[in-house]
């Protein structure tokens, strides 16, 4: 499902010299798994997500996600791979001038799913994370949270094979928090392999899992 | 109602990367249409001087007149042919010359109309005959042709446009030449000024497109967006263009109208718009349909060489 060898990660074009964010990082996440993604800020956190998510690729090491070995996958592949990933980010990242249903309704209307069914699933989601009343409303007419909700729904809205988080409650009170984890924990009940990355120490005992510690962008210790 | 394209089905007009936004305003029609005005005029310019060197090259260039003074009057010796028969006899006769005819009583009045008004005909004027000689392709006047002429023939008068023509012939292909330049200059103008309009609705909806290509759309998808709101911008500028070009055009076509059309035609005077010659009622859609065409293809190369940036 996800495997990482000795994976490194540096930012090119600073003008500074070049220092790896991620360096010699090795583990297996199998199918079907829960994981915690845990370390303080600057760790490396959102770097490793984001070579998860296919927004850039390692400089060194081989990572394969979903079967597919990402640094030698020819770049006309990804967009596939990532429609077979959902990722919540902490700043939401929703598209401002359209309304929920469509932020939703957009990697279905990507991947061609045909309307008709697309509108009730897409209705039946944001009904189940409490938005069926402001499926109309646009990102800056909803709360913080109403904004994490529609972009929870967004990054599940696939069934997608890989779902990965990325401080996900931080604007989440805590029934909405909780609210979120029984839906992640669902999803990877059916089957959905799930890599949250969070401060919240309260939430990871609360919902205890194995967990993955990065400290300097190095992989500290596997729990 | 669904668009289906690229194996995708969406709601019509679907702005995923909100470019109507990013693209609005009047700017980029406004800029195309003056490309299109320009492009308009420099292909009346290719027409008109293409048009201009077909008739001198193949009308009066290729033509010598030669007067004859007292036509019907008997030559001197047995034959009793007149002056003019004998002088078309020995025009016919000469190497290089494909024709020599007379010109009818008609033709000399429509000759002489532009000058004297429609009571040509009506003067008694003692006028000469005209024989109208064409040469044979690549064929050289005799030198000595007006001094035959003149022997068998006294009083009579050569007349060969041929030197200026042909350097009136090699103005207006120098001209065409400049023109069609003129026509390529803006068509690359116009290149640049889509590709600037596009990498700026790239800057502005960047987050828009980061996004949309994270969630799993391909460089084609994001490119087809670009490029449908491009080209429609880009044709609507184009149709402005053309629309505000035709009365000019057609102007000009009606000024240029005697000097390429025939004596017979002149007298006729046509219309302002009807003057426009057809082949430019041809090409003028034409100018949506090619600023669109700029458009699309500018768009699409753009957008998919920025889109390689990311991963």
């Amino acid at each position: 499902m996800l495997l990482c060898d000795n994976i490194g990660l540096s930012y090119a074009g600073t003008g500074q010299p070049e220092t790896e964010v991620l360096r010699d990082v090795s583990f297996s996440v199998p199918e079907g798994a829960f994981r915690w993604l845990l370390g303080p800020s600057g760790a490396g956190k959102s770097s490793l997500l984001k070579l998860m998510y296919l927004a850039v690729r390692p400089t060194r090491g081989h990572l394969t996600i979903l079967g597919q070995d990402i640094a030698t996958a020819p770049r006309q592949a990804l967009p596939l791979l990532r429609r077979r990933i959902g990722v919540i980010f902490q700043d939401f990242r929703l598209l401002s001038h359209l309304s929920a249903f469509d932020n939703v309704a957009l990697p279905l209307r990507l991947a061609g799913r045909p309307e008709g069914p697309l509108r009730a699933d897409v209705s039946e989601l944001l009904r189940w994370v409490g938005l069926a009343r402001k499926i109309n409303q646009r990102p800056d007419e909803l709360s913080g949270g109403e904004q994490q909700r529609v972009a929870i729904a967004r990054a599940v809205i696939t069934r997608p094979e890989l779902v990965l988080a990325d401080e996900p409650t931080g604007n989440l009170d805590d029934a909405q928090a909780e609210r979120l984890m029984q839906l992640l924990h669902e999803l990877n009940r059916l089957g959905t392999t799930v890599l949250v990355a969070t401060h919240n120490d309260n939430l990871v005992n609360r919902h205890p899992a194995p967990a993955l510690l990065l400290d300097e962008g190095r992989l500290r210790e596997r729990g | 109602m669904w668009r289906r394209g690229a194996a995708l089905l969406r709601p019509a007009g679907f702005d995923e990367l909100g470019l109507r936004r990013a693209l609005v305003g009047w700017m980029l029609p406004f800029l195309v249409a003056a490309m299109a005005i320009l492009a308009a005029l420099a292909l009346g310019g290719v027409l008109g001087a293409s048009a201009l060197a077909r008739h001198w090259q193949i009308g009066p260039a290729a033509v010598l007149t030669v007067q004859v003074p007292r036509p019907a009057v008997p030559v001197d010796g047995a034959s009793g042919a007149s002056r003019l028969d004998h002088a078309v006899t020995l025009l016919r006769a000469t190497p290089g010359v494909a024709a020599a005819r007379p010109l009818g009583e008609d033709e000399l009045t429509d000759l002489l109309r532009p000058w004297l008004g429609t009571d040509a005909e009506r003067m008694t004027l003692p006028l000469p005959g005209v024989v109208e000689v064409r040469l044979t392709d690549g064929a050289v006047l005799p030198a000595d042709l007006a001094r035959r002429l003149d022997a068998a023939v006294p009083g009579s008068l050569v007349e060969s446009q041929g030197p200026w023509l042909r350097r009136l012939s090699a103005l207006a292909r120098s001209l065409q030449a400049c023109a069609l330049a003129a026509l390529i200059l803006v068509a690359g103008i116009a290149v640049a000024v889509v590709g600037v309009a596009t990498r700026a609705g790239l800057a502005a909806r960047r987050e828009a497109i980061e996004i949309v290509h994270g969630l799993g759309a391909t460089d084609g998808y994001i490119a087809a967006r670009f490029a449908a709101r491009i080209t429609w911008l880009a044709a609507l500028g184009g149709f402005l263009g053309a629309i505000l070009a035709l009365p000019v055009l057609a102007g000009l076509a009606w000024l240029a109208a005697p000097f390429v059309n025939t004596g017979a035609d002149m007298a006729m005077e046509p219309g302002v718009i009807a003057a426009l010659p057809r082949s430019l009622w041809a090409l003028l859609p034409g100018l949506p349909l090619a600023a669109g065409l700029i458009g699309w293809v500018t768009a699409q190369l753009t957008v998919r060489r920025w889109l390689r940036q990311l991963p």
